[in-house]
């Protein structure tokens, strides 16, 4: 059974523009200890999707409109439960580990506090618990750290900070969104390994939120790919690299460069992200996408097998065989 | 930190400098003559000219000048004309009076002003923010005199529960309190919905959410610790249009401060206390900027390595 499972998750921001469906019909299962990437572009509803699992989207202008979210078999979008969840079960990491971090407290408080007000740990317990997870989360010195303010940190230790917090309370699920973004490439790659590495010590499950299909080639076992709003394709790693069966994806694929092989140019996919408040009818990736024809102007495609694949693979596309022919 | 102490009442002197030259210069542009004033209309030119030459106004206005500063550095701040008495222990007899009305307006503002503040923050765009809001506009547009008339037209000569001028118990207190306090509360209301409004949608704050904290945490730890850097900075600048403030109030109240004495002063051309009570003010001034620069660093952490 799913530890998380999202189902017809709809999402609305009121802008000055008007009302956006950030996510549109969103569906998805993660399982128990199971690492899942989340892709997507900016706007793809990817961040927005976490946040409603957190029940932290931005009020007054985010409101979760429609759908269900189960966690462990709890109504995650019933009141309070999702707040007495909340870095106890589900914990999360965010893009920019400066800005996600109090520039006003000492990183050992940020972390002991976890302990302290979940926990009611006393201020010497809390500081020795933040101690032992700086060691833990591969921090340097971490005693005499403790007492330092975010600043002094470098970006990568920061976002050790960021996980140490988030792995206080030993949560079962993890929601790291974009955690490597704001880093270094040389730092995204320790960071990511930390992550793969602590997420097979504790046996949590590990969503995993990035635009960067490079990231997560070699920690996630099943992708899911976000547009507009709504999930596109979806199935194990491998498959999906493999065997793209939404067009979106296998344009993504397309324009990740190579360092092995003949150097050829890089295809973008044509085309600009998709504008919130006016999307086409029917498909949304309509636009962009050389398959396209009547019917997809029509009818909204919805997630299904593809022909010849295994049941885990699904996309959201009218003309999947056309897709799969071309790639690779 | 030492250093940077040092270096800032170092050049707060100059501050101080410039304090005395302007109201000794303004002092003396002002139409009316001390010695005409002591002596009454009825005092003939002899009179008059005897008293300036032993008040030393018949001197130049630069050796005038050069004589007070010098004085003042030797730490003697002149005779009253009208008191016979040191100016500068003339006003230190007044200034617990003024300490009193201004701490106790200060303590009125931060405890009303903060909570409705937060309250507005937090339910912004609400009908409970607009109150607030037109509470706090309200506030900052009432003139000081005004209101200490209308407060003691209704509290002292309508309801007759308090007294409407005076010192002594903590009844006097009330009412100039509330006259001194209002606009302060109200920019202090402004000031802590904006503040905090600008910190809400911080990255730290979605954390502190995510961390599982209890919305009173978030609020009152994360976001208002981080909305204070500013306001105090703001709190120490307006305390100086406090104690400016208290001029008006203690007149209104005849509250027996240094701000009447100042008035009084001004009315007889007592040049010597007026002197030394804008010395003092300046001074009290200077050292809570001080005050307020050395919080800030307290405040941010950021600031304060910068600094050392």
């Amino acid at each position: 059974m799913a530890l998380l499972s999202v189902r017809d998750l709809r999402v609305e921001f009121a802008t000055s523009g008007g009302v956006v469906t950030a996510v549109d019909g969103a569906s998805f299962e993660v399982g128990a200890g199971e690492t899942v990437a989340l892709l997507g572009e900016s706007g793809s509803g990817k961040s927005v999707t976490a946040q409603a699992v957190m029940g932290i989207v931005p009020k007054p202008a985010g409101r979760v409109c429609g759908g269900s979210i189960t966690y462990d078999d709890r109504d995650l979008l019933a009141p309070g439960v999702a707040k007495g969840l909340r870095g106890r079960e589900i914990a999360m990491v965010f893009q920019d580990p400066l800005s996600s971090l109090n520039p006003v407290f000492r990183v050992g408080a940020q972390i002991g506090e976890m302990f302290r007000r979940h926990r009611g740990a006393s201020r010497r317990e809390a500081r020795a618990a933040a101690l032992d997870l700086m060691k833990r989360v591969g921090i340097p010195a971490a005693s005499k750290r403790l007492d330092d303010y975010p600043h002094q940190f470098s970006g990568g230790m920061r976002q050790r900070v960021m996980i140490a917090m988030a792995l206080a309370l030993s949560p079962r699920l993890l929601i790291a969104d974009e955690p490597t973004t704001a880093l270094d490439v040389t730092v995204q790659a320790q960071i990511m390994d930390l992550l793969a590495r602590l997420q097979a010590e504790e046996g949590m499950s590990l969503v995993l939120i990035t635009h960067d299909l490079g990231v997560v080639a070699g920690v996630a076992d099943r992708v899911i790919l976000m547009y507009a709003g709504r999930v596109v394709e979806t199935g194990p790693l491998r498959e999906v690299y493999e065997h793209s069966g939404h067009p979106y994806t296998s344009g993504l694929m397309a324009s990740i460069p190579e360092l092995e092989g003949p150097r050829e140019r890089l295809v973008p996919i044509q085309g600009s992200p998709p504008d919130l408040l006016a999307l086409p009818s029917g498909c949304s990736f309509r636009p962009r996408c050389r398959y396209a024809d009547e019917q997809c102007a029509e009818v909204e495609p919805v997630l299904r097998q593809l022909p010849d694949r295994p049941s885990t693979h699904q996309a959201a596309c009218h003309h999947p065989e056309g897709v799969l022919t071309d790639v690779h | 930190m030492g250093a940077y102490v040092v270096r800032r009442l170092f050049f707060s002197l100059f501050v101080l400098w410039g304090a005395v030259t302007i109201i000794f210069v303004v002092l003396r542009l002002v139409p009316g003559d001390p010695a005409y004033i002591m002596l009454g209309p009825d005092a003939d030119q002899a009179q008059v000219a005897a008293l300036r030459a032993q008040l030393g106004l018949d001197q130049s206005l630069i050796q005038q000048y050069a004589t007070y500063l010098a004085n003042v550095v030797h730490l003697d701040f002149g005779e009253s004309f009208r008191l016979n008495a040191d100016s500068m222990s003339l006003v230190l007899q007044r200034v617990p009076a003024t300490i009193q009305l201004a701490t106790t307006a200060l303590l009125l503002s931060l405890l009303i002003g903060l909570p409705l503040g937060v309250i507005a923050a937090l339910r912004a765009h609400s009908w409970v923010d607009r109150a607030i809001s037109v509470f706090s506009l309200m506030g900052q547009s009432t003139p000081s005199f005004w209101l200490g008339i209308v407060l003691i037209l209704v509290f002292a000569r309508g309801l007759k529960v308090l007294p409407s001028a005076g010192s002594g118990s903590w009844a006097h207190l009330v009412l100039p309190t509330i006259t001194l306090a209002l606009p302060f509360l109200a920019i202090l209301v402004r000031l802590t919905r904006s503040g905090l409004l600008e910190v809400v949608h911080e990255g730290y704050v979605q954390t502190a959410r995510a961390k599982g904290l209890s919305e009173a945490i978030v609020v009152l730890v994360h976001a208002m610790r981080n909305a204070l850097i500013p306001i105090v900075t703001v709190v120490g600048l307006q305390f100086g249009a406090l104690l400016g403030g208290t001029v008006i109030v203690e007149t209104v109240f005849a509250w027996p401060g240094v701000g009447r004495l100042l008035i009084d002063s001004i009315g007889r051309r007592d040049y010597g206390v007026v002197q030394a009570s804008i010395l003092l003010v300046a001074t009290i001034f200077v050292l809570i900027n001080l005050l307020v620069d050395l919080l800030y660093g307290f405040l941010d952490p950021r600031v304060r390595l910068a600094g050392d």
